[in-house]
């Protein structure tokens, strides 16, 4: 059985946010992603990242932790925030909603996250802040069978 | 993220590379949207999407931004050569209604 596990915590500056997905896309090599697989990995935690910069802490400084484990061929990865929370979470994760609609946002955040990973889940407390929970397998791919 | 521009029978292509995500996007906005108010007697414009190596949902807003102030000029927008993993994420948006691939 595959166990690891890696933890990054970071300030909520936009220039972190490819530090993050490039390092939660290196901590899954050892699972032998797919190039698809691996690239979805990197767009959910993009999202997850930014939403933490732009929305949680709306541009002031705050610490984003990310945390990932291993578990045989399971990533599960926690993408988490100390920022002013959501007041509707059924309401944010629905597709092209967004409370800053003049930013040129495009509201589709949650909805990439829930598509390309298997699974999703938020928690959110105002004024506490939002954990963000997702997980993908990977299939392992059978050589010279 | 690098944004360059080329004119070629009447049509602007823009051409984008690198990474686009929240952080790179503004520059790039800046930028492509002085590229096409430069040229505003073209009769399209095509955004090169083939060597952007990443793009997140914020590649979506940036279309939809840049789509809008192509429509006010009265100009047709198009994309062209998204790789995999952006073609993955404009079809979910249905992007494509709005702003067609080029050929």
């Amino acid at each position: 059985m595959t166990k690891n596990y890696l933890k990054l915590q970071f300030y909520s500056l936009p220039r972190n946010q490819a530090f993050a997905r490039d390092a939660v896309a290196a901590f899954c090599l050892e699972l032998n992603p797919s190039l698809s697989d691996l690239s979805d990995v990197k767009t959910a935690v993009s999202e997850a990242v930014t939403n933490c910069t732009v929305h949680a802490y709306k541009g002031n400084l705050g610490i984003v932790t990310v945390e990932c484990e291993i578990e045989d061929d399971t990533l599960h990865i926690k993408v988490s925030d100390t920022g002013k929370g959501i007041a509707d979470v059924n309401q944010a994760i629905q597709p092209f909603y967004t409370s800053a609609p003049s930013d040129e946002r495009s509201g589709m955040g949650f909805t990439i996250m829930q598509t390309f990973m298997d699974e999703f889940k938020v928690n959110s407390i105002r004024g506490e802040g939002t954990v963000v929970y997702m997980s993908k397998s990977f299939k392992t791919e059978v050589e010279n069978a | 993220m690098n944004v360059t521009g080329y004119l070629k029978d009447k049509v602007l292509h823009i051409n984008l590379s690198g990474e686009m995500d929240e952080c790179s996007s503004q520059e790039a906005r800046t930028r492509c949207d002085k590229l096409i108010e430069d040229n505003l007697n073209v009769k399209k414009i095509v955004i090169n999407l083939s060597e952007v190596e990443f793009m997140d949902s914020t590649g979506i807003g940036f279309l939809i931004g840049r789509y809008k102030k192509a429509s006010r000029l009265g100009l047709p927008l198009f994309v062209s050569k998204p790789n995999f993993a952006a073609d993955k994420i404009l079809n979910l948006s249905g992007i494509y209604t709005l702003i067609p691939k080029a050929e």
